[in-house]
Parts: C-alpha cells; sequence; structure tokens
C-alpha cells in the first residue's frame, strides 16, 4: 500500500538547491491536511551533509543514495536510482521543486513508471480528500485545475517561489542509506564540468535587496536614474529581458525565465509590464514594488505596494527620500 | 532497449563506420498553437478554451527547433523531417517548415490524437520516429499553450534513447553528440551522449529564417505522409489520459495591492515609510 509524501532534494556537490526546501515546505502543508507523512530522498556519491541539513526539518526519514554513477547529475542516472527509491518506499506522492533539474528528469521518470508528471503547478487544493493541482495554462494567460487519472505514486512539481522555503517547520529526521543497482550502462550521458560565460557573473539570487528596470526606461542613458535609486537603497540593479537583449545592462542582471531566479526581501519593478517569463524569476520576493504608467499592467496583480505614474518623476523622488533616510 | 535503425545502414548497409562524416537524419516535431497574442474565451463547460476563430502559429521553441535542424544540415549533410500532430490545420505548420527547407513532413492524424497529454504525444510521436530511424530526434522545450514542457522527455523514454534538455547548442562528432544546456542562475553545461538521442530546444538559440519564395515553390513538390493511429500501431492504453483537466479559469489574484497616491515627492516618503516599518525590509 502506497503511502507517505517523499520529496526530492536537490545539490550540486553537495551544496543543497534552497528551492528544494520549498518542496519540502509543499509537503509538510499537504501531509498535514491529508495525514501523510513525509520522507525526503537525496542522490550523489558522498551526500552525508546535505542529508544531515535536511534532516534538521520536521521529516521522518531523509533517505541517502549513494552510487558513483550519482556523483554528477544525469538524467539516466537519478531516474534509474529514483525509480528503485520509489519501488522500495511505495510513496504514495512524490514532490519537487519545478527547477531545470527536474524538468530534465522527472517526465522520464513518470514516463518509465507509466505516468506522467504534473508538472509547474503554482497551487493546490484538497477535493473530497484528493490533492488537485494548479497549473498554468497559456503563459499563465489561464490557469487550470489537473488531477492524475491512475494509481499511486503521483509525481508533482511546484514552481519555485509557490512555497517559502524558510517556513519549513524544524525537526529531527532519521537518515537511512539505501542501496540501488546502478551500471555504466544506465548512464548515457556525460556531463561536463558546469560553466558561467560572463567573466564577472554576479549571483542576484542572494541579494536582499534588487531594483530591477524594464522597457519603460526608454533610453539607454536613462539608466543612470535607476542605478542612482540602486545606490541609494544599498541594492542590486536587475533587469527583463528587452534590456539585456538591447545590451543596456549585462546578461547575468537579466531576471526571469531565462535569466536568474531571486526571491528578495525587496524588489522594485521601474517601468517592467510583467510578462510571465519576468514574473516567474521574481514572484518569489517577499515585497514587490511596482512603478508603471500603465494601471492596467500586469505587474501590479503580483505587486504589495503600487505606483501608477511617470517613472522619470517618481524614481528621483524616491532617490533623493533614500538617501535623506541614510543620513 | 530499442534498437533503431540508423539511416546510414539503410544507405549503404556494409558501411558502418563510424569514422566517416556523421550525416544526419533528423525528425523536428513542431506544434501548432493559438497566436501569442490571442483573446482567449474559457468554453462552456469551462473545461478548455473556445477554438473558434483562433489562428494558429509554430510553437516558438519548436521553431527554435526547425532552425537548429536545418543548420545542422547544412553543416553536416543528411536530411530534416517535419513532424506535427493534430488536425487538417497542422498542415499548414508542416507546409512552412517545408518552405524553410525541410526535406519532407510527417503529419499524424486521427480523431483518437484530440485533447491528449504530453505522454499520449510522446507515444504517437515516438510510434512514428521509430518506424522512421533517425540520429536526432528535437522538440521545442515547452508549447506555449499546455506548457507541459515534458513531450521529448517522455518521447525519449518511450525510445529507449538518451536526452537532454533546454538545449542551447549541438555539436556532432564520430557518432556521438555534445550539447551545450542551460542551467539555472546563469550557469551551462555541455553533455556528451551517443546518437540516436532525443533533445528539447530553448528559444532565442538561433536567428530564424524566413521562408523564401523558391522555398515555398520548391515546398509544393514534397511529401507530406499522413499517418493515423493504426498505421502507427500505437497502443491504445499509451494514448490514455495520465492526467486530467478539472476546470480552466481565469487566474485568480491572491495579492492586495496597496495603491501609492500624492506628488513624487509624497509617493517617495509614503513608500520608504511603508518598506521600513509595514513590510520592514530596510
Amino acid at each position: 500500500m502506497a503511502n507517505g509524501i517523499l520529496v526530492f532534494i536537490e545539490h550540486v556537490d553537495g551544496k543543497i538547491n534552497r528551492a528544494s526546501y520549498e518542496a519540502v515546505r509543499a509537503a509538510q502543508l499537504i501531509g498535514s491536511q491529508i495525514g501523510q507523512e513525509i520522507s525526503a530522498v537525496v542522490f550523489g556519491q558522498s551526500v552525508g551533509d546535505v542529508a544531515a541539513e535536511v534532516a534538521a526539518k520536521k521529516i521522518k526519514t531523509v533517505y541517502t543514495v549513494e552510487s558513483e554513477w550519482l556523483k554528477s547529475y544525469t538524467a539516466d542516472g537519478y531516474t534509474q536510482a529514483f525509480k528503485q527509491v520509489i519501488e522500495q518506499t511505495q510513496p504514495a506522492m512524490v514532490l519537487m521543486t519545478h527547477t531545470y533539474e527536474v524538468r530534465d528528469f522527472a517526465p522520464k521518470l513518470a514516463a518509465s513508471m507509466k505516468r506522467m508528471l504534473l508538472g509547474d503547478n503554482v497551487g493546490y487544493k484538497i477535493e473530497d480528500g484528493r490533492v488537485v493541482f494548479t497549473r498554468q495554462i497559456f503563459q499563465g494567460k489561464l490557469a487550470a485545475d489537473v488531477v492524475p487519472t491512475g494509481d499511486a505514486p503521483h509525481l508533482a512539481s511546484f514552481q519555485i517561489g509557490t512555497f517559502r522555503g524558510d517556513e519549513c517547520e524544524a525537526g529531527q529526521a532519521a537518515i537511512q542509506a539505501l542501496s540501488v543497482n546502478l551500471d555504466a550502462d544506465v548512464v548515457r550521458q556525460q556531463p561536463e564540468e558546469r560553466f558561467k560565460e560572463a567573466k564577472a557573473a554576479v549571483d542576484l539570487s542572494q541579494a536582499p535587496l534588487i531594483v530591477s528596470v524594464g522597457r519603460g526606461i526608454k533610453e539607454q542613458k536613462n539608466i543612470e536614474i535607476v542605478k542612482k535609486l540602486a545606490d541609494a537603497l544599498g541594492a542590486e540593479i536587475a533587469a527583463s529581458r528587452p534590456i539585456c537583449d538591447n545590451e543596456w545592462l549585462p546578461m547575468d542582471r537579466q531576471i526571469g525565465s531565462s535569466g536568474q531566479t531571486v526571491a528578495p526581501k525587496l524588489y522594485l519593478a521601474v517601468g517592467i509590464s510583467g510578462a510571465i517569463q519576468h514574473i516567474v524569476g521574481m514572484k518569489g520576493a517577499r515585497t514587490i514594488v511596482a512603478i508603471n504608467k500603465d494601471a492596467e499592467a500586469p505587474i501590479f496583480e503580483i505587486a504589495d505596494y503600487g505606483i501608477v505614474g511617470d517613472l522619470f518623476e517618481i524614481v528621483p523622488a524616491l532617490t533623493a527620500e533614500a538617501e535623506k533616510m541614510k543620513q | 532497449m530499442l534498437s533503431l535503425k540508423r539511416h546510414t545502414n539503410l544507405a549503404c548497409p556494409g558501411l558502418v563506420n563510424q569514422e566517416l562524416q556523421f550525416v544526419m537524419k533528423i525528425i523536428v516535431c513542431l506544434k501548432q498553437v493559438p497566436k501569442n497574442d490571442s483573446i482567449l474565451r474559457i468554453n462552456e463547460q469551462g473545461t478548455w478554451i473556445q477554438d473558434r476563430d483562433l489562428t494558429y502559429e509554430i510553437n516558438e521553441s519548436d521553431a527554435y527547433g526547425l532552425e537548429a535542424a536545418l543548420q545542422l544540415k547544412e553543416k553536416h549533410g543528411g536530411e530534416v523531417i517535419a513532424l506535427s500532430l493534430g488536425p487538417a490545420r497542422v498542415q499548414s505548420v508542416i507546409k512552412e517548415a517545408l518552405a524553410r527547407g525541410a526535406d519532407r513532413g510527417i503529419h499524424l492524424e486521427d480523431a483518437a490524437f484530440d485533447k491528449l497529454d504530453a505522454f499520449g504525444v510522446a507515444a504517437a510521436i515516438s510510434a512514428a520516429a521509430k518506424a522512421e530511424g533517425f540520429d536526432l530526434l528535437l522538440t521545442g522545450l515547452q508549447s506555449d499553450d499546455f506548457g507541459f514542457a515534458q513531450t521529448g522527455v517522455i518521447a525519449a523514454e518511450l525510445l529507449g534513447l538518451p536526452h537532454a534538455t533546454i538545449v542551447m547548442d549541438v555539436e556532432s562528432q564520430d557518432g556521438r553528440i555534445r550539447v551545450k544546456r542551460e542551467l539555472e542562475n546563469g550557469f551551462f553545461q555541455w553533455v556528451g551522449m551517443p546518437a540516436p538521442a532525443v533533445l528539447t530546444i530553448q528559444s532565442g538559440i538561433n536567428t530564424l529564417r524566413y521562408a523564401t519564395l523558391k522555398g515555398i515553390m520548391a515546398a509544393k513538390k514534397k511529401e507530406i505522409k499522413k499517418l493515423d493511429a493504426t498505421a502507427l500501431g500505437v497502443d491504445p492504453a499509451e494514448l490514455a489520459p495520465k492526467m486530467e483537466f478539472r476546470r480552466v479559469y481565469l487566474p485568480v489574484k491572491n495579492k492586495q495591492t496597496q495603491f501609492i497616491e500624492g506628488s513624487p515627492s509624497e509617493i517617495a516618503a509614503k513608500l520608504l515609510d511603508k518598506l521600513k516599518n509595514e513590510a520592514r525590509v530596510f
């Protein structure tokens, strides 16, 4: 009998992907509502530290799966190992955060069990004791409630930022090693070293304050007023895709599905309309401020504070006020 | 694992030499989706959109998959086959691909293909691709309508082949391929794997070509093979839905936005006060 919720924990060389805690939080919330216990699984070659870190959350068991074939992530290796873990632990549900890595292997894992991943959900509800997932269709223009049709286990992933990883309940989990059978034939992908293209690449994911600029800035020379505001606030500057495509700011400042995903304390969007490709990269921010001349701009749908007006008047005023506050 | 017939073997059965120029036979999957700026109306049952009066286009990332296939063919030689699944209207997508330079088309059409989920689509595509034989099967990384981002990966699993997703660049050497994958936070990674393989292509990785008049004329002579579920021999169980749409609706706004008004300096003072004392970001 399938039982419990199994959460996938992602890491690179022992450094945990913080987004995995969002799936832990999702499992804690769903598990408490449908009366299911939570376990988590980490794959790799030497993952004791990752497991110990995750074990400090309210989880029953953290499983570790170690093999030389899991040293670096490959879709083949993770799928084969994960499938064996599911066979051994018989979960009712597998929950993941919809990262690029999950996108790469989870559909294969589900298909290997003749199932389909319910991927990229932005919410859930319980109807008649069943978990119903909400996902975006038509690039966020519409929402859909979906359910799996077949038997457990059901595999699902949540879009980054759907849950707050820092709201995980603390606890003390048991750590248990599971063994799987893998060999050279299974893993056909040969991954090389990960690399960044830009030399001075910045990691905006750790920035507490971000001021971000979009198409509303109109001209390259106007970027300067937004830079001044960022400096006055002690914030990092970022941008939407059109600004980086025009090379008004470097590519490593781009926020969104093709850029970085951030969850700062403050995200101040200047002249950004809020296309879905941008929003997926910043909606996890704790506080969102939007300045836009168009009151109908979709960015206001997710903003905590909205200012409808001319950014060329408001941004300098904000800069002056921020300078005053510093003193 | 399935054994796929390599077209190189078919062309010259006695000559399987991996050191030779690796000529590629590429199948590229193209989905027809409602145009990006379409006004979408939900149907009366609340289960999907009203599909009358819509105009359609090639799914964005699939168009980049087609361009990647055409560029690989230009570099290495070989053949590009444009494949699309759907009702008669999807032929326009295949014809557009033929006009841009694809060599021939495959159209998967059957009443049983209506309303398939990604697993069902992948089952039909993989049956067609297996019968055809190929070195690379390309899809876009995600469709603009359902947005599953799974079809290519599922097809790889059903075909027993390696895959890579969110691919930015493809190199081929000695019967193997090496692809550049986009990772998160500005990272990239090259991954090698044997061919045949399945790749899902990222948008924006190349510059799309337009069909020339000559291309449009040439396309008229190119073959489009139509295949239905029987011809493909797909297992009906594989077409059965693995997930169900309960309802479709306009997204619910879950944040209450406080709009701040006044003169620019008043707005600035009010906002910073709220950020400090209400939201506590400073």
